[in-house]
């Protein structure tokens, strides 16, 4: 008998295609509400995925756990693999989908389309539908601040920059930290080496010694380890910032700050929007202002009218009143990009993919 | 006393048995390990093992046992005619890779022509891609005698590094607002490696491994090539007396390899993937060599191998995402896998003997 309800509903489901597929999740649906993850690196990265997870978990902290279940996946590679966790955990009935990774971007869409009773969440990517959302953090908010502290503390007036990928937020946070480090430097200038890859400590490590034997005495990185700080560490007299997370355990010196990743209230609002039924989709893109880009604790290291001019930029830029990229800007090959007093629409941040003006060497194509 | 003592033969029973004894010696193996994270090992194994194949939701888990298990057969086909004759080619990984970008290079290259013969051009050029990048190490190794392990391998970081430098640079989508990955070749018709039966998860990948699995049988038991190849790899002497002449096999052997890597890799990237990206390969060609010698270098156990192999992952998968899991426990048990098959294989090549103690 069992075995036949089996047969007939895999005959049924098959026969009905994608349809039954969306039924059948929300026949699965209970009082809970059901929400999934999706991590592209391990849950413990120390970086973005871990970021991710403890903000999911804050997020269930805050809603109540007696409310919200939360399923999630890591380790998930970019692509078709992707594709099925998303399904399967639709299928298993998730009520919002969190896929954490721009690489996800294709396969969040292709399931979305399947499940349109299920709410999908895109990070860091540009395409939408009735059902996906897309959000972002505006890093780039957080390295105006980092600049302006690292342009007024090198001595060399060398700074090293640990790229990872080249992708437009990366070059938007070279760019912002460079020209916040100028206004306050006018001889700084900036190194930068691309790894490729969001997270290896062995390969940051060395891209981070490299910029020190090249005379870097700050050090900023869009990596997500800690191996950087420690290299900093080891070298001594050279200072960095926690990335992705606060990074506190190289505090006070060689972390003198740091750009923190904060989900959580993000996260806590959407969910509690499906609960509501008030969910829409729409793409969004938050900063300092809704505290989903943190600054971390400037220590003592850093001179009192540094700190102060670096808390004043991070409130005015909080506040509406300043944006990292307003005019005077001139492109890198001279070309004039921002007038005087003209601010950056998000459409040519978005697609970023060319420095500014003072910047050497170029984004690797 | 347990002594090990050479079987003057390999028993021909236990080379079939030794498999399936491999995957219940991980099971039970794995659920202890799932025991001890604190999971119940019993609902664990049924998640990974059962609930695919006849769970509730195995109408999406079974087609998806194809799309996962397709390239792992393709690519492991190929590397067991090499590895049956001694020739170890360890880069299928980066001629997959490279079978990805010629063939979709054919297909943006052609963007937005639509025509019958694109697709077919673009199989071409994928398998043309995978061989000549296997015909590196191949031709280095008959002209110059390098090791092709080393050489494979090391090759494989190259073409990560063109994927990469394919991803961001030249084959970007130039609508994609400056985002590194190419154009998704699913929705450019003429270039999509769709489903040939909807929901079924047969995409011309999957028919193309089952084609291969039975051409692979053919040749190895009835053409002469096969035969120089078993020769070659059981008797190496004996088969250059007579008259196999191993430079040719070497190239044959490793540009079949990369010929099927490279179709396995145009079939995933116009199909399952979509697209050139930087994290396009997720480990199949590495993953198909255990395939290969969980299915005895043998076509028909490596469509099986290649099968069970995605049911691993899929239930893995499940697994983690149902009973959280951490997604380490689930890569040390399909560890385990190749551990104990490797294990076990001992039992065919020796014989256990309870002997008594020997006098000093």
């Amino acid at each position: 008998m069992l075995m036949k309800k089996r047969t007939f509903l895999a005959g049924a489901a098959t026969a009905l295609g994608l349809t039954a597929m969306a039924t059948g999740a929300a026949l699965a649906q209970d009082d809970m509400t059901k929400v999934g993850f999706i991590y592209v690196g391990p849950i413990n990265d120390g970086g973005w995925s871990q970021h991710h997870h403890e903000s999911a978990l804050k997020m269930i902290e805050e809603i109540g756990a007696d409310k919200v279940e939360m399923v999630y996946q890591e380790n998930v590679p970019e692509g078709p693999d992707s594709e099925r966790a998303m399904t399967q955990m639709a299928l298993n009935g998730a009520d919002i989908i969190f896929s954490t990774s721009f690489g996800y971007m294709d396969p969040t869409l292709n399931v979305a389309s399947k499940f349109p009773d299920v709410k999908f969440e895109h990070a860091t990517g540009y395409k939408t539908a009735p059902n996906m959302a897309a959000y972002s953090a505006r890093f780039y908010e957080g390295r105006a601040v980092q600049g302006t502290i690292a342009g007024s503390m090198t001595k060399s007036n060398t700074i090293g920059y640990i790229a990872s990928v080249p992708i437009p937020e990366v070059v938007r946070g070279i760019n912002s930290a460079y020209i916040h480090a100028k206004k306050v430097n006018p001889d700084v200038e900036f190194k930068v080496i691309w790894l490729y890859t969001w997270m290896d400590p062995a390969k940051e490590a060395d891209a981070a010694r490299t910029l020190i034997e090249q005379g870097a005495d700050v050090i900023l990185q869009h990596t997500d380890s800690t191996a950087p700080l420690a290299a900093a560490q080891a070298a001594g007299d050279v200072i960095g910032f926690g990335q992705a997370g606060d990074m506190a355990e190289y505090a006070p010196s060689p972390r003198v700050s740091s750009i923190i990743d904060n989900w959580e209230p993000y996260y806590t609002s959407r969910v509690k929007a499906v609960m509501d039924g008030t969910w829409e989709s729409h793409s969004v893109w938050e900063g300092i202002n809704t505290g989903m880009v943190g600054i971390g604790e400037i220590t003592e290291v850093v001179p009192e009218d540094v700190k102060a001019a670096a808390l004043e930029m991070k409130d005015a830029i909080a506040a509406g009143e300043y944006h990292p990229f307003t005019g005077p800007l001139n492109k890198q090959d001279g070309t004039p990009w921002l007038a005087e007093g003209e601010v950056a629409d998000d459409g040519t941040l978005a697609g970023m993919n060319f420095y500014v003006e003072g910047l050497d060497g170029e984004i690797p194509q | 006393m347990l002594r090990l003592e050479k079987r003057p033969q390999p028993s021909r029973t236990l080379s079939y048995v030794t498999p399936v004894l491999a995957v219940l010696i991980t099971m039970v193996a794995g659920g202890l390990l799932f025991a001890l994270l604190g999971k119940d090992p019993v609902a664990a194994i049924r998640t990974i093992f059962w609930d695919p194949l006849f769970g509730e939701f195995s109408f999406y888990y079974r087609p998806q046992l194809l799309v996962k298990g397709g390239p792992l057969i393709l690519i492991a086909l190929g590397l067991s005619l090499g590895f049956r004759a001694g020739i170890w080619n360890i880069g299928a990984e980066g001629q997959y890779i490279m079978g990805a970008i010629t063939g979709a290079g054919v297909a943006l290259a052609l963007y937005p022509l639509e025509a019958w013969w694109i697709f077919p051009a673009m199989i071409i050029a994928g398998a043309l891609g995978g061989w000549a990048w296997a015909m590196i190490p191949a031709l280095l190794k008959v002209r110059f005698g390098t090791n092709e392990i080393l050489v494979s391998l090391m090759l494989v970081y190259v073409a990560e590094q063109f994927l990469a430098s394919m991803a961001l640079g030249l084959m970007k989508n130039p609508e994609g607002f400056g985002f590194p990955g190419s154009r998704n070749l699913q929705q450019y018709a003429s270039a999509h490696n769709a489903e040939i039966i909807a929901d079924t998860g047969m995409h011309w990948g999957v028919a193309a491994a089952f084609i291969a699995a039975i051409m692979a049988y053919v040749m190895m038991n009835r053409h002469i090539l096969g035969y120089q190849i078993r020769l070659t790899g059981e008797a190496p002497r004996a088969a250059r007396f007579s008259g196999v002449k191993p430079a040719r096999l070497v190239l044959f052997c490793m540009g079949t390899a990369g010929a099927l890597a490279g179709l396995a890799g145009v079939f995933e990237v116009s199909g399952p993937s979509g697209q050139i990206s930087t994290g396009f390969n997720v480990g199949y060609g590495f993953t198909a060599i255990i395939v290969a010698f969980l299915g005895r270098l043998h076509p028909f156990g490596i469509v099986l191998a290649g099968l069970l192999m995605a049911l691993t992952y899929i239930g893995g998968e499940a697994a983690q995402s149902t009973m959280q899991l951490p997604g380490a426990a689930i890569q040390v048990f399909q560890g385990m896998l190749l551990f104990f098959l490797l294990a076990v294989d001992m039992l065919t090549n020796y014989r256990v003997r309870f002997v008594a103690r020997e006098a000093v």
